[in-house]
């Protein structure tokens, strides 16, 4: 008998030349400092409460909470070291919190267990892991006190050279199966749906999760098919806030195992270093939150380039001298600049660029299914305009949903269409096609947060 | 080589002429003008910097949607031009031949499309501009393609004058006043064709203003008409284009286009080569396209099967290369702004306006062609359309998770097989 596979049409393969070798190298330099970034976390306020500004501090030791969510829900650090700098954004804003880091590594010790459920959620709780775990709708941190409905985890990641989860827990095996454990544990008897990829093969690790409440459902189609989101529209719908979701990707497993069978907060993680722009794509072993100089030295081609934590559809851009991964990413993407003009480029193709349109030579060949890499960059090619074209999104979107519509009863404010229209189904992730094949150039994300937190704080 | 060149181009443009445009020079009024002119010569080099936001875009941009759609008109357009030509030189007994004369038929109809044509584009433009400057935004590219559609769509009769008028209205009051492009409600080259066709009905119907005859008016052949295939065939069905004395209005003649009209709209085919470009390069929704031609095909048979009159006798096809049925089908319907914006939503648009086309042109003795007024009555009923698909969209989303609910209980999961994801 056969797991049910859900087949998607809708969606894009934007594939990018520089995908990252699955082999660990050196880092050509010791990372100095890590970083928090509480922007990483959505739901809390802008300014948490430290409860340390300065000084000493071993990894794992409570760093910060958010007034909203209580004490009791803790930020923690993830390396041992000194906090040495707080930047702050517009009105003084928290945007990270940076650690030198020590020569050796000192642990915060907790005492935790997997006998129950209370044990493994306050050990989360307090150990800075929980707000690993994003809440659907909205995409929030979960707050301390909600029952979900459902977990969900997506066993792959399409995005753009995005690593294959399989290799960022590969050598962390027992951690994983650990961390799995407490999630089991931590679900109480709710179901827990596992994504899996019809179209790529699976290891024996991630195909052997089981349980009486686990639901495995495959998956075939391009991007956004391995996006949690999709699995949840298709699975398990969250339409007019329904019901809440918690959502955990594999990779962060490995931290929770870690913590349930050591005692210890250690972010060890794998980083892929990905696209053209790099000499030697490939995987670095380092502290999650690294500083991202350590990562780039002797690696770029050229020094105008956009250092990106995260992919190109959903990723931030970072400064490559100062910057830092995020916590929560696995791969850090570096494409060139493209602020250059081009004579007539809206017309003439100097160089071939990624596009669903078929009045490119890119589009009719993505669309006769023949797949081809590119080299892009971070031009915008084209201004923003109104809307013009129709049924665009709905061509990349695998779900049961009017994008646009949506977006515009985002712009017009429209709180009950927004809902109807399916706001609690989507975050950023799940439209960020949707942005890239804009022939307007519309600010898809961007609309879509905005419409995420009006509609938040006025129905709630 | 080149690329020298376009580069000091644009550092003359950046260095020299862009200050002049720019906060504190002489024409700061004058920048969306300016800019115009640069995103006209470059793509320019803005990149992405949204958060959040995608960091790679594809390639895609309303310029290149709007010249594809150019690039559409050129086959209509060109053989509109010849035919032009054609229709004169029939009239007065030269060059009868279709072969004949290839290049005066061509010059005249280069004399008398070209006038219209610039007219057009000079009187839009400037009124697009005026509204950029004054409204403070930057001058967008629907004109790029209303301006040939308006000309593409005219008599060749047509006095120049009125054919500013008529621009300068639509311009103004069918896009302007709503913002601009993307924001009208509808199509813009329709909506000039419209005031003309209730302002002065005289230059836009009849059976005197489709054949361009200059100074030749007095030497004209025996048995001159200047009727069009519709007219006849409103007049006397089927028979009476067999009939027809003065030229052959058979199917293939229809077809290919050598028959009087608005000088765009006459050869089906060549508007076939246009759909073709839209069609490969997904510019159009082929979806409307589809929707009219079932829309068009229905009513006609449906009047072929009850046939009152003569006219509600003329075989189904024939109403498909008649009048302006292929080309509003292809290029006018198609419009994203003014047609439905869901994939169902279309489906209905399109097979409405087939439909009310082919009422008005056969069962109201007072309007000859029907497609114009069909596609403006689309247009205003498109969001009613979008609204009732949404509408039912929203109750089968809701009634649906209500039923999802009680699933989510059933616990049970079988066994994986080793080859279901291979």
């Amino acid at each position: 008998m056969a797991y049910p596979v859900i087949k998607l049409k809708r969606g894009y393969d934007l594939l990018i030349e520089g995908e990252a070798e699955e082999k660990i190298i050196p880092l050509p330099e010791n990372p100095t400092t890590v970083a928090i970034k509480p922007t990483d976390f959505l739901g809390i306020r802008p300014i948490p409460k430290l409860f340390k500004k300065e000084g000493q501090i071993k990894a794992g030791e409570p760093l910060f909470y958010d007034k909203d969510y209580g004490e009791e829900l803790t930020w923690t650090a993830p390396a041992s070291g000194e906090i040495v700098e707080i930047r702050r954004g517009p009105k003084r804003r928290i945007e990270e919190i940076v650690i030198l880091l020590d020569k050796e590594q000192d642990y915060y010790e907790y005492k935790v267990s997997l006998d129950s459920t209370e044990s493994v959620r306050s050990a989360l709780l307090s150990s800075g892991l929980w707000a690993l775990m994003v809440r659907r709708p909205y995409g929030l941190v979960p707050r301390p006190d909600e029952k979900p409905d459902a977990i969900f985890m997506s066993m792959f990641d399409t995005h753009p050279l995005a690593p294959r989860l399989e290799f960022l827990i590969k050598g962390y095996e027992e951690d994983f199966l650990a961390g799995w454990e407490a999630l089991k544990k931590l679900a109480d008897g709710l179901p827990i749906f596992l994504g899996y990829s019809a179209d790529r093969p699976h290891e024996d690790i991630f195909l052997s999760l089981d349980g009486d409440n686990v639901r495995k459902y495959f998956f075939s189609g391009p991007h956004p098919s391995g996006n949690v989101g999709v699995h949840i529209h298709h699975l398990f719908p969250t339409y007019k806030g329904a019901r809440k979701v918690w959502t955990i990707k594999p990779q962060y497993l490995v931290w929770w195992g870690r913590l349930f069978r050591k005692g210890i907060v250690d972010l060890t993680t794998k980083i892929a270093l990905t696209a053209h722009e790099v000499k030697n794509p490939a995987f670095y072993e380092t502290f999650a939150g690294v500083n991202v100089k350590a990562l780039l030295k002797g690696q770029l081609k050229s020094d105008h380039v956009r250092v990106i934590s995260g992919n190109v559809l959903t990723g931030t851009k970072i400064d490559p001298e100062k910057g830092h991964v995020s916590i929560k990413d696995n791969m850090v993407t570096v494409i060139p600049e493209g602020d250059f003009p081009e004579f007539h480029g809206w017309i003439i193709t100097h160089y071939p660029k990624p596009s669903i349109s078929r009045t490119f030579l890119s589009g009719v060949l993505y669309h006769l299914g023949i797949p081809v890499k590119y080299k892009v960059n971070t031009k915008l090619h084209g201004e923003l305009r109104p809307f013009v074209v129709t049924g665009e999104y709905e061509q990349v979107t695998p779900m049961d949903l009017y994008p646009q519509h949506l977006l515009k009863a985002i712009i017009v404010k429209d709180l009950d269409l927004m809902e109807q229209l399916g706001i609690h189904e989507v975050i950023e992730e799940d439209l960020a096609l949707c942005e890239f094949v804009c022939t307007s150039k519309t600010p898809v994300q961007k609309i879509l947060r905005e419409g995420i937190e009006l509609f938040r704080h006025e129905v709630g | 080589m080149m690329k020298k060149l376009t580069d000091s181009l644009w550092n003359f443009l950046q260095t020299k002429v862009k200050p002049h445009f720019t906060k504190g020079g002489k024409f700061e009024n004058l920048y969306y003008l300016y800019e115009a002119i640069e995103t006209f010569l470059f793509l320019p080099p803005k990149v992405t910097h949204d958060k959040p936001g995608t960091h790679v875009r594809d390639g895609m941009n309303l310029k290149r949607l709007m010249i594809h759609v150019v690039f559409a008109l050129i086959p209509p357009m060109l053989f509109g031009i010849w035919n032009i030509g054609h229709q004169h030189y029939l009239a007065i007994g030269e060059y009868t031949g279709l072969t004949e004369g290839f290049i005066d038929k061509f010059l005249v109809g280069l004399k008398v499309f070209l006038p219209i044509l610039i007219v057009i584009m000079a009187v839009g433009g400037t009124i697009e501009v005026l509204f950029a400057i004054i409204r403070k935004h930057p001058v967008t590219e629907g004109f790029l393609v209303t301006g040939p559609l308006i000309a593409l769509i005219m008599p060749p009769t047509i006095p120049l004058w009125m054919v500013a008028v008529a621009t300068a209205f639509a311009v103004t009051f069918g896009k302007e006043i709503f913002g601009g492009t993307g924001m009208n409600v509808v199509n813009t080259a329709l909506l000039a064709r419209a005031f003309l066709f209730f302002a002065y009905p005289a230059h836009m119907s009849g059976d005197q203003v489709w054949i361009y005859l200059g100074d030749a008016a007095d030497k004209l052949v025996d048995g001159f008409s200047g009727a069009t295939p519709l007219a006849v065939a409103a007049e006397g069905g089927y028979q009476a284009l067999k009939s027809f004395s003065y030229q052959s209005y058979g199917f293939w003649d229809m077809f290919f286009g050598w028959i009087p009209g608005s000088i765009g709209e006459t050869s089906t085919l060549a508007i076939l080569l246009g759909a073709g470009l839209l069609l490969h390069t997904g510019v159009a929704d082929w979806r409307i396209m589809a929707g009219m031609l079932l829309g068009g095909i229905f009513a006609a048979i449906l009047f072929n099967l009850f046939p009152a009159n003569e006219y509600m006798a003329l075989p189904w096809y024939y109403h498909l290369v008649m009048g302006g049925f292929a080309f509003g089908l292809v290029y006018m319907a198609t419009d994203p702004v003014t047609s439905a914006s869901t994939f169902t939503g279309k489906w209905i648009y399109g097979f409405l306006i087939g439909v009310v086309a082919l009422i008005i042109r056969v069962l109201n003795p007072a309007y000859p062609e029907g497609v114009m007024l069909a596609i403006l009555l689309g247009n205003v009923s498109a969001p009613l359309i979008d609204h009732l698909v949404i509408k039912s969209y929203i109750n089968r989303r809701s009634r649906q998770v209500a039923a999802l609910t009680a699933d989510v209980q059933t616990p049970e999961q079988k066994p994986v097989k080793e080859t279901s994801h291979a």
